[in-house]
This record gives C-alpha cells, sequence and structure tokens, in this order.
C-alpha cells in the first residue's frame, strides 16, 4: 500500500493505493493520520479511488481514523468510495457515518473551520 | 468439473494472508465465479483465516492453521481450522448495534455471513475449532455478492 500526501488549502489529501489489510496497509494508515494530527493537520481527505482490497481491519482502521479526527476537532472525509468499498460500508451501517464525495473539489469545499 | 481438494497447512503467521487470498482467488476462477464473486469469497476466506491465526491460535507461530477447499458439482465448501478452543458466536457484540457502530473491531464475522451462502463455527472432534463455509455455483453472473 502506498499514500502520497497532497495540500489543499488546510486540507490534506491522501492519494491511497493498494490493500488496506491487516497488518502493514491498516498500521501505514494509522500511523500517517496520526502523524498529520500530531503536526496540526485537523482536515484529512482520504482519496480511497486507487484501493484495491479492504479487508475487516481496514473498515476499522477508517473508522479508527475517523473517530481519532473528530475527538480532536478536525474532520476526516472520504473521496471515491469504490463499489466494494461502499458495500463493506453499507453491510456495517458506516456509510452514513462518513461524509464521502465523487469530486475532490465538492469535497475540499466542505471543509469547514 | 468432477469433485476436488485443495488443501494449504500454514504457521500462524499473517503474512501468508497474499497467498491464501491468490489461492481463493484463482480456485473461485476455476469453479467460475465472476470477479466480484471471487472477490467476496476470497475476502471471507481471508476474514475467516485472519481469526484463526489471532484469536484460534493466537498468532502462535508453531500452532497450524489448515484451509480446506472442496469442489463439488453445485457449491465450493470452504474449511478453516485452527488449534482454538473456539468461540460463543452468540456472545460477540454486535457490530451493527449502534454502540458498537464506531468500534475498530467485530466486523470480519459479519462480512463472512454476508458473503457465504452458508456458514457453520464447530469444534473439531480431535480437538481444535472450524469454519465450514459454502458458495453455491449454480448463481447468475454478478449474483454471487447478493446477500
Amino acid at each position: 500500500m502506498t499514500i502520497e500526501t497532497r495540500t489543499s488549502g488546510s486540507v490534506k489529501i491522501l492519494d491511497i493505493q493498494g490493500k488496506i489489510t491487516i497488518g502493514e496497509g491498516s498500521a501505514k494508515l494509522r500511523s500517517t493520520v496520526r502523524e498529520l494530527l500530531q503536526n496540526g493537520n485537523k482536515y484529512i481527505l482520504l482519496d480511497l479511488g486507487g484501493v484495491s482490497y479492504v479487508d475487516s481491519s481496514g473498515i476499522g482502521e477508517l473508522v479508527s481514523s475517523f473517530t481519532t479526527v473528530s475527538n480532536q476537532g478536525g474532520q476526516l472525509k472520504l473521496l471515491n468510495l469504490t463499489e466494494k468499498l461502499q458495500e463493506l460500508l453499507a453491510i456495517t451501517k458506516l456509510l452514513t457515518v462518513f461524509d464521502s464525495f465523487t469530486d475532490e473539489e465538492e469535497a475540499l469545499a466542505s471543509f469547514s473551520e | 468439473m468432477r469433485p476436488s481438494n485443495i488443501e494449504l497447512t500454514f504457521g500462524s503467521q499473517l503474512c501468508f494472508l497474499d497467498l491464501v487470498q491468490d489461492v481463493s482467488d484463482k480456485i473461485g476462477e476455476i469453479v467460475g465465479f465472476d470477479k466480484n464473486g471471487c472477490y467476496w469469497v476470497s475476502l471471507s476466506v481471508c476474514e475467516s483465516v485472519t481469526n484463526a491465526i489471532l484469536h484460534g491460535n493466537r498468532e502462535d507461530a508453531e500452532k497450524k492453521v489448515r484451509l480446506k477447499f472442496t469442489i463439488l458439482k453445485d457449491r465450493l465448501i470452504i474449511r478453516v481450522q485452527d488449534e482454538g478452543k473456539g468461540f460463543d458466536e452468540q456472545r460477540l457484540p454486535n457490530p451493527l448495534d449502534p454502540q458498537n457502530t464506531l468500534k475498530p473491531s467485530g466486523r470480519g464475522i459479519l462480512y463472512v455471513r454476508s458473503f457465504m451462502d452458508d456458514v457453520k463455527y464447530r469444534p473439531l472432534t480431535d480437538g481444535g475449532w472450524e469454519v465450514c463455509m459454502e458458495k453455491r455455483l449454480n448463481c447468475p453472473k454478478g449474483d454471487a455478492n447478493d446477500h
């Protein structure tokens, strides 16, 4: 799994490619989000369009990242959910928990100070 | 296709999950699942193997996980066996309860039950624990992930 970080205004955009699964993938997402928070970045957009595979651990990591960011007064939102990821989130009633977008500009505009 | 058995036995280490996924994907392809069907069956297999490694064998690399695929005329049967004591499914927290929705774990078995046609958890007669999952082979394309 690879994560590339971009910046747009006050929002950090994480372009994620590959698998978010138990072990390396989940751990990498966790450490990247924690590091952003530690550096004062509270607005995070995860672009998941390049994610090929997510397991329950990966879903758990998305939830955990969301709650960690929210608890620190920030916002974590999702961009470009794949059909399979939408299905996994729907089954576990998480689709409505996350703000998700298909358009990056729209997603960026939704972050509020 | 004639009935066939494919078995893998490996130590309880998560590094084998990629291999498990590759094997499961290939078997799904051989029995004629479409792309989505292969994906969801493999996800169910990997979730079950992860549970066997983490919770059944508690990541003791000396303890084995056995993964058995049985291809029948009308269905694929998949057994995942570990050396653990098993669990009472009724006592597991329901991940759909609002109080559990934002917990970081506890969704794997729900996914397995969502994507497979039949799932049974049971003790093995000579010790250990097994999940036995079935997926029908005659589902039309696109329906392999119906649930």
